[in-house]
């Protein structure tokens, strides 16, 4: 196995862990956590996938990594904003689920 | 014409405005807003002429061309979405200026504070997601897409959760939703790359062969631009969000940004994917549209807010969207194509036209229970036929832009023999009267003796705004021919897929 699939079967881990956590948690700060481990591994698929071109490592997906990074973090500020502004009104830090229908 | 620079124009004219009604003191906010608002849909419409005289367009920025840089590239199809910006937009800013600004005269100096804050933040807020949008419909790479859909999504949620209260669970969920809606497009994205070696979204539909990797990339990309679409059944978050934002915010979510995520799903299917991939994905969302269309209309037709009727009626015509997916690869040359672009402008107007009215009552009446608002219609007329008109065009009522987008599917649907879709698009169009009727003839209902709803005064900006966006949804289907025209500059969907994009 060459370690680029290393990175790209992690980075499928860390997806399916991130979309579980999503999915399943009710706390809201768990369930950002979540999306930004669903994040981390699309940014490690993207590295891993960057390594199959010949001729060295490929600039352009690095690139991207770190333009995903930036939106990573900024999506996060927000939502942690919103969550302590849904703690101060309502005392907790979950929000009910109405189902899909 | 030719070397103007009107595609960034049409970006950085209201980036730019984001920028100066953040740095101006907050009590100009409102001025420079509405200045820098007319000044982006003077910049799109210009954009939007110069490509239906002269034919599509093509930007490097900063000299720097693909792979290494940006490429911004318009034809008919992102005209037409760019005009429709300008129109619903310019139309809901002037709206906004009233909205906003007739809340704070109860005196009191928190509350002034809280509503002056509240009126910087969205016109901020609301020139970024311009830009953001028509970012997206100028993009011509697939990451670019991503970065500017990301935008999109991020100020959306800021938008909603401005109205604060119940609105801040309902943001909480649109965030979590449209971040990973956003990364599982992503994820498709990296998938492609990993596979064809560009982003390019023309260099990637020539090279990219039908297989396991593609059809894995169209999956997640689906399901991902499907959540945020709110295709039925993902359209849980929908409701909520659009319905408790306030009523401005609302117009511009329901009208303008699920189309950006439908947008792209379009281009994904006509520009990037082989046909033997994209059949069977398609079939299926043309079923879950069709269920959406029944579920939606039902759905609506129970609640008992406006503002959540108005939401739910989204996600019935957001089924309509969906159509497409099945009809537009089958039907004979683009007529299914142009029927779901036609349907994203008219719904566009009318939907705004029916948030903006909704929002106006609401603010008259003090709630918007539509059971409180028996006998309310004669006193409330302006906002009230506003409401109607954009019904109309819901219920695809000649003239009206849902009366042409619909007999465009109804034609193209009976050319392919999709019998059961000719059918849902009626019923769909006897529901949406059912729930219009509905509101209408409550509200017009002579009015109880005692008892009667004490109503506040509002602006009369409110009610004409709205109606002049549904005044535009009924011009829709008077003079389809200009805006069909447009949207055939450049042959967005020359190629079918029938043919196949293989080289």
């Amino acid at each position: 196995m060459i370690p680029s699939q290393i990175y790209v079967i992690a980075g499928a881990g860390l997806v399916s862990v991130g979309v579980f956590a999503w999915v399943v948690r009710r706390h809201l700060v768990r369930r950002m956590m979540g999306v930004n481990i669903l994040s981390t591994g699309v940014f490690m698929m993207l590295i891993g996938g960057a390594r199959r071109v010949e001729g060295g490592p490929d600039g352009v997906p690095q690139a991207m990594v770190l333009t995903g990074i930036v939106v990573a973090v900024s999506a996060t500020a927000l939502g942690l904003a919103l969550i302590q502004r849904i703690y101060d009104q309502r005392g907790e830090r979950s929000v009910e689920e109405r189902g899909p229908m | 014409m030719r070397g103007l620079p009107l595609i960034s124009a049409s970006i950085w004219v209201p980036l730019l405005g984001a920028l100066f009604v953040s740095l101006w003191p907050r009590r100009y906010a409102a001025r420079c807003g509405i200045g820098a608002s007319i000044a982006s849909a003077a910049a799109a419409l210009l954009l939007v002429v110069a490509v239906a005289l002269s034919g599509p367009r093509r930007e490097r920025l900063g000299g720097w061309g693909a792979p290494a840089g940006i490429e911004l590239w318009i034809d008919g199809f992102s005209a037409l979405m760019i005009a429709m910006t300008a129109v619903v937009g310019g139309v809901v800013s002037v709206y906004a200026l009233a909205y906003f600004r007739a809340k704070d005269s109860s005196g009191d100096p928190q509350r002034q504070e809280v509503e002056g804050r509240r009126e910087a933040y969205f016109w901020r807020i609301w020139l970024l997601v311009w830009a953001a949008i028509n970012g997206v419909f100028a993009s011509a790479d697939l990451f670019n897409l991503y970065v500017t859909l990301e935008v999109v999504g991020l100020g959306a949620v800021s938008l909603v959760a401005l109205a604060g209260g119940r609105a801040l669970p309902a943001a909480m969920r649109y965030l979590f939703v449209t971040l990973s809606g956003s990364l599982l497009y992503l994820l498709g994205v990296v998938l492609i790359y990993s596979e064809v070696g560009t982003l390019a979204l023309f260099q990637a539909g020539e090279s990219l062969i039908a297989g396991t990797l593609a059809q894995a990339a169209l999956v997640v990309m689906v399901v991902g631009l499907a959540l945020k679409t709110a295709l039925f059944p993902l359209h849980f978050w929908l409701p909520p969000a659009h319905a408790d934002a306030p009523a401005a915010v609302s117009a511009l979510l329901s009208a303008l940004v699920i189309k950006v995520t439908f947008y792209i799903l379009v281009r994904l299917w006509v520009v990037v994917f082989p046909a033997s991939v994209s059949q069977p994905v398609g079939e299926a969302l043309m079923l879950l549209g069709l269920i959406a269309v029944i579920w939606g209309s039902w759905r609506a037709l129970r609640q008992q807010r406006l503002k959540m009727l108005v939401a739910y009626s989204t996600v019935a015509q957001v089924g309509y969207l969906f159509l497409v997916f099945g009809l537009g690869p089958r039907a004979d040359g683009s007529a299914g194509w142009q029927a779901g672009a036609y349907f994203a402008i008219s719904h566009a107007c009318a939907k705004g036209a029916m948030f903006l009215a909704a929002g106006a009552i609401a603010r008259a009446v003090g709630h918007d229970q539509i059971e409180e608002m028996r006998g309310v219609g004669a006193r409330l007329a302006l906002p009230f036929f506003a409401f109607g008109l954009g019904g109309i065009s819901l219920m695809g009522l000649p003239p009206s832009g849902g009366y042409v987008s619909k007999w465009l599917f109804i034609t193209s649907a009976a050319a392919t023999g999709d019998v059961i879709v000719v059918i849902a698009v009626a019923l769909g169009g006897l529901l949406a009267a059912a729930y219009v009727f509905r509101v209408l003839a409550l509200a017009f209902e002579r009015a109880p003796r005692e008892g009667a709803p004490s109503l506040r005064p509002i602006p009369a900006t409110l009610g004409w705004s709205a109606l002049v966006l549904g005044a535009v949804a009924v011009a829709l289907g008077l003079a389809a021919g200009a805006p069909l025209a447009l949207l055939e500059v450049g042959l967005p969907f020359g190629q079918s897929l029938a043919e196949g994009v293989t080289p």
